[in-house]
């Protein structure tokens, strides 16, 4: 069974937020949109996204890693906000495991967006249902578009390939390779939802200098002559004594 | 829900510009408008991939905020107040042309154009120089010229357009002040890809934001003190012996001999054999070393000689000389890791240890590649060696007054490491490397500039000496904004951060005209904001306007606009032909010369008009030669004729697009103009790209090949080799005019002083000016700003996607600072420099040094601008820094710019603040606060719900 | 969380409706076992017509928290595992049960239809009202598994919250009835009134211990496991949304903690303590305009206390 997901590698996500926007314009002509704004120039603009990218600081100074955070949903395997959908306008498709909405069925109650942990269902205030990200199933399977571009927007625009997209359950897929090779894990792990979404952490490349690395034969200071040699006209001992 | 979307109708590639990236997109259109715009992956720069602001213009496009169509301010209504009228373009044509040819039929300095984030600086150039003005510059000045000067003085090459860290193949990358930079999709990917292959990532930076955030490791810094450690960084590397002696020897000065006579008029300068001065600007290679075979004074690069880079010699008259690496050694001696920690916060155990690690990576992971070359004193070389240690630097070090030397101080420690143009160093991007310095020269008397003439010389150039400088018979400055004076000798870029004071204040003399183009010079460009303001509405005595007329050519209703008594509505960069030119700053790529074009994918909203159509109309209007024929008819139908057909000189074959010239497009940098290039640009994803044979990609400061290549393809005159100016013999000229020796014109009594401290051959490190002109325990706190990746400068607040992610600011304080000063987080606060104050809100943080408090530039708003609701969050919450940041500096009784005293690049970070709650009670809004502006004839009216749907609003 | 007005109202709404009918059905039980005199049918019947005010009027405040309330038909489709779903049938089956009831009553079409051994008459409407008793309850029981089954929602995922909504739906009811016998069945206004404050009472003992289980509730979720670092001090600094989002409107009541404690003591106050008193001196109409007040507060306070874990998502901005 296939499970689509993305693999977001913290170790290179500069938040630069263009999976944010790449995802918005995508979707808001896509089969998802229009995502609305609020109030797109006036105080408090607010507007439906399926992604976000969020920044925290964890430690203290000097010791402090700024984290920049991307989210959108996870897919989750056990998704608790399909079960609750009173509607069957949330479901998850057996043959990717993408969870998506109905916009036809949904009534907009916000049920779902209460079951999911995660804050990855936003409203669209104007058309009244709820919308989140849907792995840009209208992207990936579309045979008209060039293979390189069927990909989720957000993946083909991360200028650091920081988001990755495949099949987790494919072990030999590179997510699930990307996973296993550097430690990714899922997110709130203790409710069980089993994100198909997986995050890999920071690693970091040390470096360590052996004190003796510093001193070596090929030393250019020796071929200068660190200390250069005193002219013989020089004053030594030899003027002053004759022992 | 469907899984096949709709048919795309049409996809069209052009390159973007939602800044100066210019990353290659493919722009699909459904039913004429935009559906959806992504990276072009067959585009060398981005490779597919495209940012947040790239993304999002759909909502530049359609924005609110656009001009659509000429304005002339209404009669009686005061410049600020934004009140127009709409006209004609034919009305806006003749208003302009009657008064720019007054003035050149009288005086052509009294026109000045200055233009800000822009990238047609070969086509405003041009006008200017044509109309036979001086008064022209780009933004440089304001932005980074200390990092282009400073680095092209030392090693004939400069970051970002100019050349970059090849994080391909290097093992250790340094990353010193840089948010985001121009070249920001590539930098990511190369950043990431980087990371992912192993590489070890250090950044310096008194905050860690984004790229900072991945990095290994964060080195905190307190502003402006690079310089410090930069130079007990080489004090190490000397002290260890951790320097490529052989690249120092055979591809630098370092073991050049420098005269040491103190009574000598050529003191300080290097030693010269008899060989005869071949006319030029290039450096020739007539100096000498001291053999250590021979322990004699031999020719440089004598065939089997090897010079000693330390030591103390005496020529046989007697001349005690020394190689300048012992000058630099001698420099550094008293820099140690333990008196920079003082300054920089660092401790010195760390300082060392990045010493370490840069110095044994460069030695120990040396790269080999089996490439053969030839090298400039015809030696061959079987392979191409890499010390894979690379850095990048942008505005942390240039946008200080000491930024020049603290930069002269990278290049040097990076041409220590031997890093320059190798693989996993430094690598140049076409057209550089160039001589040091570049043979472009400015005029140095005012008679070049003449009624009715073309001007005679650039109006930017680069000053080998002081005889270079562009000032009259008593040393006073010829341009408005001073440049290339003895007050900021090297400022190639010239200062368009002081144009509009100077000009308000007639010194060096009031001017007629002034035409702006794409800069925000009433809001986030100028320092000094309020003021400025101000003086740009100002009168004298007799009531006249203290700057007469100040035409704005724009695409935004931009804080700028509202002064302008003409503006002039731009297109958008999907609406029009631009040229990233090869007599501009071309993308080129580590491995050739790339240029690129844009081509229009949009008609032109409104009566919107490309400013290149601007100019020409005028330029022929005007009747300047170079867009009329003799008889003073319209050469060039408009601006894709231009680019095709123009040629720098009558069959020189250059022109602005370096592909497919030659009559069928076979051709390529040099040939006769192509009827088809526009096509041919449109078939090849609007890109011409030359890859150089492999040979000609490396070293090619020295590499022969390469050197007649770019010679033979008049990239550049000269094909000899630039040897790295560890020594600065520039610099050092103007020191001896300062001593008043030699021949040449000598610095006016008052800036001698000047002058003779900061034109040190050697870098030094000295504290920022403004820094010494603060009483640093009244205002203790330095204040910077950065980039934020999904705003470009002040023009993104009318992109209702890219506002949500950044609609106001604050200023980000250590939290401990914070706590010790009272203030909590979210807390409204009051920040005061000696010049201004800004009220705005803290965030308390652990990712910023504690001496620093930080911001996200260019956030805050006037209200009203850019068609927000006077209410919006940028215009009561944001806020702007430049209110407390001076663009002058007392001076005696005189007051100079706050600028490098070499290059006068503006010193955005040097200004030093404290911070205080506001009293209880006090509004809870940003301060100043202006009037707000209301919309201007001919925008559209802004959407209260916007739920864009291929352009429909469903 | 957000407390949505319709979700308050809906809850404490269809809560008394749903306490009054089976207070009503208590009394007709008394009398089938001949506990008590038979009642004039007037009373059930009138009764029911309150209830099924009550509960349209929740029904009707339902409508307006759905964002595409012409659809609401299609929230039936999902009983095999929604709550709400199931709601969404059990309501209106329950207000169809006491509209029979009622009905039956006003119409005194209450045919015998079985004796039982101990000489018990089964009537209609003593069918009908188990039958609708046993609605009313499913009816708590699903409203109530609306939150409790949100195990993410700690506050409310407890038997606790089940038992609260049956307890404080019932002690409503019975004190509406008693307000309601006054005037139509005083013979029984004790009976009921007795009822009244031992449910009120139970309710406040519920009610309590969800409370004092609350306060000492810990997040399973934190920061740490919100974003998998591994560090006891981590900050949001920006959320990626800086005017808000439905994030920050939907889960957060915006109130400060003192607030909330405020609210806390008032609807103690108002639901039980002084319905309480309000019962014993007689005063039901007065105690359950009293209690209906202290409801709404207890229970936007209900939504308010639920701390949702993606509230950990969206802490600050900059
Ligand atoms: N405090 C502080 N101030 C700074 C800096 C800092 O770091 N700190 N940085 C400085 C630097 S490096 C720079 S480069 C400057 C940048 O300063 P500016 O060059 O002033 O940049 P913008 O504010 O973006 O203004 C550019 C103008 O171009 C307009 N524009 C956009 N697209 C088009 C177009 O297609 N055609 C035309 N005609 N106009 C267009 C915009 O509407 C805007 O009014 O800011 C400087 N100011
Ligand atoms: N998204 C986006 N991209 C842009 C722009 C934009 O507005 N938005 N602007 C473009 C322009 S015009 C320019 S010039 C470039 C500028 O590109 P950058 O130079 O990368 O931009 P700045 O934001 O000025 O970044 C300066 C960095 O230096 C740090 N810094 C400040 N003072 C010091 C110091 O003394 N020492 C050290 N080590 N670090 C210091 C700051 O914390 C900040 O991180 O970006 C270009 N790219
Ligand atoms: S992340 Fe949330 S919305 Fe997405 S599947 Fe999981 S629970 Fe559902
Ligand atoms: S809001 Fe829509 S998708 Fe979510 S539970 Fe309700 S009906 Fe289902
Ligand atoms: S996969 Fe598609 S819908 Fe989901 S976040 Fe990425 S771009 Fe948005
Ligand atoms: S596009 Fe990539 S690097 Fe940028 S914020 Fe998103 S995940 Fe991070
Ligand atoms: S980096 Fe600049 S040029 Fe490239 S896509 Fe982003 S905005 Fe456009
Ligand atoms: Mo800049």
């Amino acid at each position: 069974m296939t499970q689509l997901a993305l693999v977001i590698d913290l170790n290179v996500c500069v938040g630069c937020h263009a999976c944010v926007t790449s995802c918005k314009e995508w979707n808001t002509s896509g089969s998802a949109g229009p995502l609305s704004d609020f109030n797109p120039y006036g105080a408090d603009p607010t507007g439906t996204f399926f992604n976000r990218v969020q920044t925290f600081e964890v430690g203290e100074f000097p010791n402090t890693e700024t984290v920049h955070f991307p989210k959108s949903c996870l897919h989750c395997e056990e998704p608790p906000c399909v079960p609750v959908c009173p509607t069957g306008a949330s479901y998850k498709r057996k043959e990717d495991g993408i969870v998506l909405v109905d916009y036809d069925k949904c009534i907009g109650c916000k049920y779902c967006s209460w079951a999911c942990p995660y804050g990855a269902r936003e409203i669209d205030e104007q058309q009244k249902v709820m919308k989140k990200c849907t792995l840009c199933v209208d992207r990936i399977y579309d045979l008209s578009l060039p293979e390189i571009d069927r990909k989720p927007a957000c993946v083909k625009a991360c200028p650091t390939s920081a988001r990755l997209f495949g099949d987790v359950h494919d072990p030999d897929s590179e997510v699930s390779q990307a996973i296993r090779e550097n430690g990714g894990y899922p997110l709130m792990p203790e409710w069980g939802t089993q994100p198909a979404n997986h995050y890999l952490p920071r690693r970091k490349t040390k470096l360590r200098i052996h004190e003796d690395e510093l001193v070596r034969a090929d030393n250019p200071l020796k071929i200068e002559g660190r200390l250069p040699k005193p002219a013989l006209s020089e004053p030594s001992l030899d003027d002053v004594t004759s022992w | 829900m469907p899984t096949a979307s709709a048919p795309l109708r049409e996809v069209k590639k052009t390159t973007c510009y939602m800044c100066a990236c210019r990353c290659g997109i493919r722009v699909h259109l459904e039913d004429g408008k935009v559906r959806y715009i992504d990276g072009n992956p067959e585009h060398p720069l981005n490779q597919g991939v495209i940012c947040a602001k790239g993304s999002s213009g759909i909502m530049k496009q359609y924005s609110p905020a656009r001009l659509t169509r000429p304005l002339l301010r209404k009669p009686g209504a005061e410049r600020g107040e934004g009140a127009f009228e709409p006209i004609s373009w034919e009305q806006a044509f003749s208003i302009l042309a009657e008064r720019l040819a007054k003035i050149r039929a009288s005086d052509p300095k009294q026109f000045a154009l200055f233009t800000g984030r822009d990238q047609m600086q070969a086509l405003t150039g041009l006008f200017a120089r044509q109309f036979g003005t001086p008064n022209y510059a780009a933004h440089g000045g304001f932005c980074s010229v200390n990092m282009a000067a400073g680095m092209i003085y030392t090693i004939g090459g400069s970051f970002w357009e100019f050349g970059g860290p090849d994080l391909d193949r290097a093992k250790l990358f340094v990353m010193i002040g840089t948010a985001e930079d121009h070249h920001s999709n590539p930098l990511k990917i190369a950043l990431s890809k980087f990371k992912r292959n192993g590489g070890r990532f250090v950044s310096i930076n008194p905050v860690r934001t984004g790229y900072s955030a991945i990095a290994d490791e964060w080195v905190p810094i307190r502003p402006g003190t690079d310089g410090a450690l930069l130079l007990a960084i080489i004090h190490e590397i000397i002290a260890q012996g951790l320097y490529d002696r052989d690249f120092l020897v055979r591809y630098t000065n370092a073991g050049q001999l420098v005269n040491l006579d103190e009574r000598s008029d050529e003191f300080g300068m290097f030693l010269r054999t008899e060989v005869p001065e071949e006319e030029g600007c290039f450096d020739p290679q007539n100096k000498l070393w001291w053999d250590r075979a021979s322990n004699k004074p031999v020719i440089t690069h004598s065939e089997g000689c090897d010079p000693f880079l330390l030591g103390e010699f005496k020529l046989a008259d007697g001349t005690p000389v020394k190689p300048s690496f012992q000058l630099l050694a001698d420099r550094v001696k008293d820099y140690t890791p333990e008196w920079a920690e003082g300054l920089t916060g660092i401790p010195a155990a760390t300082i060392k240890r990045l010493a370490y690690e840069m110095g044994v990576t460069a030695r120990d992971q040396k790269i080999e590649l089996p490439i053969a070359w030839t090298d400039s004193w015809g030696k061959d070389h079987d392979t191409v060696t890499g010390n894979p240690v690379a850095f990048h630097a942008m505005r942390g070090l240039a946008a200080h007054s000491n930024g020049f030397h603290t930069i002269r101080a990278l290049a040097i420690l990076m041409s220590l490491l031997g890093t320059i143009d190798r693989p996993g160093g430094f690598r140049h991007k076409a057209p550089f490397p160039r001589p040091i310095p570049p043979c472009a020269k400015t005029p140095n008397t005012p008679l070049a500039v003449k009624p009715n003439s073309v001007l005679d010389g650039m109006a930017l150039g680069w000053p080998a000496e002081p005889d270079d400088l562009f000032v009259d018979e008593a040393g006073k400055p010829v341009r408005i904004d001073k440049a290339f004076s003895w007050e900021y000798p090297l400022s190639v870029h010239g200062l368009m951060h002081n144009v509009i004071t100077n000009a308000w204040r007639g010194d060096p003399y009031r001017i007629d005209t002034l035409l702006i183009f794409m800069a925000n010079m009433a809001w986030n460009s100028t320092m000094n904001t309020e003021q400025v303001r101000k003086m740009l509405n100002d009168k004298d005595e007799e009531g006249e306007y203290r700057i007469p007329f100040i035409a704005v050519c724009d695409a935004f209703q931009s804080e700028m606009t509202a002064f302008a008594d003409l503006v002039l509505p731009d297109t958008t960069y999907l609406e029009r032909h631009d040229v990233m030119s090869m007599l501009d700053r071309p993308i080129s790529e580590f491995d050739g010369p790339v240029d690129s074009v844009r081509i229009p994918v949009l008609a032109p909203t409104g009566e919107c008009k490309p400013f290149q159509e601007v100019l020409i109309e005028l330029g022929t209007r005007l009747k300047l030669p170079a867009f009329t024929t003799k008889e003073g008819a319209r050469k060039y139908r408009d601006y894709p004729d231009f680019i095709v057909n123009y040629e720098t000189e009558p069959g020189s074959g250059i022109g602005f697009l370096a592909g497919w010239r030659g009559r069928g497009g076979e051709k390529f940098m040099r040939g006769e103009p192509n009827p088809r290039q526009w096509e041919m640009y449109a078939q090849n994803n609007c890109v011409y790209h030359h890859e150089l044979p492999r040979s000609y990609q490396y070293m090619r400061n020295w590499n022969q090949g390469y050197l007649d290549w770019s010679q033979r393809n008049r990239i550049t005159r000269y094909a000899e080799p630039i040897l790295i100016h560890l020594y600065s013999e520039v610099l050092q000229k103007f020191r001896l005019a300062a001593q008043g020796k030699g021949i040449t014109r000598k610095p006016p009594e008052h800036l001698k002083q000047r002058i003779e401290t900061y034109f040190d051959p050697l870098p030094f490190y000295y504290e920022p000016l403004e820094v010494q002109a603060t009483d640093t325990r009244q205002y203790p706190l330095a204040a910077v700003t950065q980039r934020p990746m999904a705003m470009y400068h002040s023009w993104d607040s009318q992109n209702a996607w890219l506002r949500q992610i950044h609609a106001h600011n604050y200023l980000f304080v250590n939290a401990r600072t914070a706590r010790l000063a009272g203030i909590d987080d979210g807390d409204w606060i009051w920040v005061e420099s000696q010049w201004g104050k800004v009220r705005c809100m803290a965030r308390h943080s652990e990712a910023v040094e504690p001496g620093t408090v930080w911001t996200w530039n260019a956030i805050g708003k006037a209200a009203g601008a850019w068609n927000l609701t006077p209410d919006a969050n940028e215009a009561k919450l944001g806020f702007l820094l430049n209110h407390v940041i001076s663009e002058e500096l007392p001076a005696g009784q005189a007051r100079i710019s706050n600028s490098d005293p070499i290059t006068g690049q503006a010193a955005w970070y040097d200004v030093r603040v404290r911070i205080s709650k506001v009293s209880p009670g006090e509004t809870a809004e940003t301060s100043p606060q202006f009037e707000p502006l209301k919309p201007y004839p001919g925008q559209e009216e802004r959407k209260s719900l916007w739920a864009y749907m291929k352009g429909a609003v469903k | 969380m957000h407390p949505a007005f319709s979700v308050v109202f809906l809850t404490t709404l269809i809560g008394a409706g749903q306490g009054l009918f089976l207070a009503l059905f208590t009394v007709e039980s008394y009398a089938a076992f001949g506990l008590l005199p038979g009642q004039d049918s007037r009373f059930y019947a009138l009764g029911s017509a309150v209830a099924l005010g009550f509960l349209v009027a929740g029904l009707v405040a339902s409508f307006f928290h759905l964002g595409r309330p012409e659809r609401a038909w299609r929230s039936a489709a999902k009983w095999r595992t929604s709550w709400l779903s199931r709601e969404v049938i059990v309501l209106p089956a329950f207000m169809g049960a006491v509209f029979l009831y009622g009905i039956a009553h006003h119409a005194g079409f209450n045919p015998l239809l079985a004796t039982l051994p101990s000489a018990v008459p089964v009537r209609l409407t003593f069918l009908l009202g188990m039958g609708g008793t046993l609605l009313a309850f499913a009816l708590f029981v699903c409203t109530a598994m609306i939150y409790a089954c949100l195990r993410f929602l700690q506050e409310w995922h407890t038997p606790l919250t089940v038992i609260n909504y049956i307890l404080l739906g019932g002690a409503s009811g019975f004190v509406l009835a008693t307000a309601l016998s006054a005037r139509w069945a005083p013979e029984v206004a004790g009976l009921l009134g007795g009822w009244a404050m031992i449910l009120t009472a139970l309710a406040c003992l519920g009610r309590a211990a969800s409370l004092l289980r609350n306060a000492r509730l810990k997040p399973k979720s934190s920061l740490r496991t919100a974003i998998g670092a591994r560090h006891p001090r981590i900050v949001q600094k920006a959320q990626g949304a800086m005017g808000g989002s439905f994030n920050t409107r939907e889960f957060f009541h915006g109130r400060t903690p003192g607030f909330l404690r405020q609210v806390k003591w008032i609807f103690l106050v108002l639901a039980f303590a002084l319905p309480l008193g309000l019962l014993a001196a007689g005063a039901a109409g007065a105690a359950f305009i009293v209690q209906y007040l202290g409801l709404l507060a207890e229970r936007w306070f209900f939504f308010a206390q639920a701390n949702h874990p993606q509230n950990l998502y969206y802490q600050g901005v900059s």
